[in-house]
């Protein structure tokens, strides 16, 4: 039982990662590819996290009474990450967007025929 | 009961975004994605990341999902059956899946006080920070004045990815004054509404830019919830009286304003005989140097972003209302 | 306080329920106005019993702030997105359980004559 509270953390991060890989590589539409690529990236930051916190820790903000803190380095990382995801992520959308209006089309499985249209 | 709560919030993520593989209507998908990050939010919480999930509800559950749907108002609702089979990419993600938790297994046990990663940096920034610094948040000290660079990086990178949506869709405004107009006009109780409420939450943007220093918050947390009041107020009220509000060019320049206004501090810094970006010179003391460079560059970092996505939103929805009008 | 103790748990645990029974009539109910209607009681009802049991719980400082603006802002918001919904829903062309039985009746009617 210690066991699996030991590493659940890690193994939902785990099969959270899978999941959103396998959206990316099989989905056909192409916004259910980024919103896939999004599920990884929270997945990710899942990971950090969680490597990050200190059992009887709190917050990493200083106060009376309290002598252990969990580690605020991941934390700032995180954040990092969390804006330049929504930054590709809006990126990515516009691409969509030029893609929709020069193939009339965001399916993946209907592009082979249209490349020779352009 | 903390790690019962733990353990109940991350089955529900597992399960949502399971439940994503399977559905084919877009719409649903993205209510889903919103969820999702509403639920890694609030596991955030509970492993003591507040600044963290601040920043991921606001900006993965607000501007993520108002992104995604306006590109789904623009490509359509339902996604349409695969032709290939999908033995294959279920093979790789099985095999890549095994290997990955066996590779787990070898990882130090969750919670530990005396992990490696406690060891060698984190100890110095939780001892040092009050004393170094100064602020009570040390998460905002370490982001702001350990790893300025990062977040100066983190600034550019923002302002990018505007240049980017704006160099591919571009903010179209209106030729001719007779096409209808944009906005919910038959919704008088969210015209009413949204006039009480957009206020308090410009308000409460600016709480959340100067408070980051005692509490969760910051430059990034406050420029994505004050673009999500004039978003807000472009969706009830109408694209052009957005843009007369607040106008593309403006937006252009608050944008490269936040920018230079980090680039600037550090570049004083470096007149003033230290490093770039080495706050301890701004000011006679070192703490209220530190304090000073740390309010300057999250409001350069604030207002970056705030530009940064209310232009990103203009260029999605100005996209929409030409194929509207069209 | 022990009777403060007790009052909150009952609120705490009245909120829940009608956070369930929300949830449990999104499921059940046939119609989609239904429906908004359950969800709806999740924001509002339920809402207000859960801060209150919170309010309970803190001395009289900044959480206690803190807890009555929230609920406050949830007021505003939430019954303006059930509305919202419903009248797009409505502007949209959905027409309630009782009226697509009505059009049913009347074309069977046309046709039997």
């Amino acid at each position: 039982m210690n066991f699996i509270l030991d590493y659940y953390n890690y193994w939902i991060v785990v099969f959270l990662m899978m999941t959103g890989f396998y959206i990316v590589i099989s989905a056909n539409n192409l916004v259910k590819k980024i919103v896939g690529l999004n599920v990884f990236q929270t997945s990710v930051f899942m990971l950090y996290i969680s490597m990050g916190k200190v059992t009887g820790g709190t917050a990493p903000i200083v106060a009376e009474g309290v002598t252990q803190y969990s580690n605020p380095l991941p934390h700032v990382l995180i954040l990092t990450a969390i804006v330049v995801g929504v930054a590709t992520t809006a990126v990515g959308l516009a691409l969509i967007i030029r893609i929709k209006r020069a193939y009339g089309t965001v399916e993946e499985n209907e592009f082979d025929n249209k490349d020779d249209a352009i | 009961m903390a790690e019962l709560i733990d353990l109940v919030l991350l089955a529900m993520l597992a399960l949502t975004a399971l439940r994503i593989i399977f559905l084919k209507d877009l719409f649903a998908i993205v209510m889903l994605f919103g969820i999702y990050s509403f639920l890694s939010a609030l596991i955030f919480i509970n492993l003591d990341a507040v600044d963290v999930a601040f920043t991921e509800a606001s900006v993965g559950a607000g501007i993520s999902t108002v992104l995604m749907l306006g590109t789904l108002a623009l490509t359509g609702r339902k996604e349409k059956k695969s032709s290939r089979s999908s033995i294959l990419p279920l093979f790789v993600v099985c095999v890549t899946g095994a290997a990955l938790i066996y590779g787990t297994l070898d990882m130090p046990p969750f919670g530990h006080p005396d992990n490696p990663i406690h060891q060698h940096v984190a100890p110095r920034y939780i001892e040092e920070s009050p004393k170094e610094v100064g602020l009570p948040n040390m998460v905002t000290s370490v982001l702001a004045s350990y790893r300025g660079f990062d977040t100066f990086g983190e600034t550019v990178v923002v302002f990018a990815a505007a240049i980017g949506v704006l160099s591919l869709l571009g903010i179209r405004r209106r030729k001719d004054k007779d096409a209808p107009e944009s906005g919910l006009e038959t919704h008088h109780v969210l015209h009413v509404v949204a006039k009480v409420i957009i206020p308090l939450v410009i308000l409460f943007a600016l709480y959340v830019q100067f408070h980051g220093d005692f509490g969760p918050g910051g430059g990034f947390q406050a420029g994505v919830i004050g673009a999500a009041a004039f978003i807000l107020y472009a969706l009830v009220f109408g694209l052009p009286k957005s843009f007369a509000v607040v106008s593309p060019k403006i937006l252009q320049l608050m944008a490269s304003f936040g920018v230079l206004l980090y680039a600037s501090v550090g570049l004083y810094s470096m007149s003033k005989g230290g490093n770039f970006l080495d706050y301890n010179k701004l000011a006679a003391d070192p703490l209220a140097g530190q304090h000073y460079g740390i309010i300057i560059i999250e409001l350069g970092v604030g207002i970056t972003v705030f530009a940064v996505m209310l232009s990103i939103f203009y260029a999605f929805a100005s996209q929409a209302e030409r194929s509207n009008i069209q | 306080m022990f009777v403060l103790d007790i009052i909150s748990s009952i609120l705490l645990i009245a909120g829940v329920f009608f956070g369930l029974s929300g949830a449990v009539g999104l499921f059940k109910f046939p119609d989609f106005f239904t429906r908004v209607h359950a969800a709806s009681i999740t924001d509002s009802i339920a809402a207000i019993l859960i801060i209150g049991g919170l309010l309970l719980q803190t001395s009289f400082d900044l959480n206690t702030a803190k807890l009555l603006f929230i609920l406050a802002f949830l007021m505003i918001t939430s019954p303006t997105a059930s509305h919202a919904l419903a009248k797009s829903a409505r502007h949209g062309g959905l027409l309630t359980l009782a009226e697509v039985k009505e059009e049913k009746e009347e074309k069977q009617q046309e046709q039997s004559h």
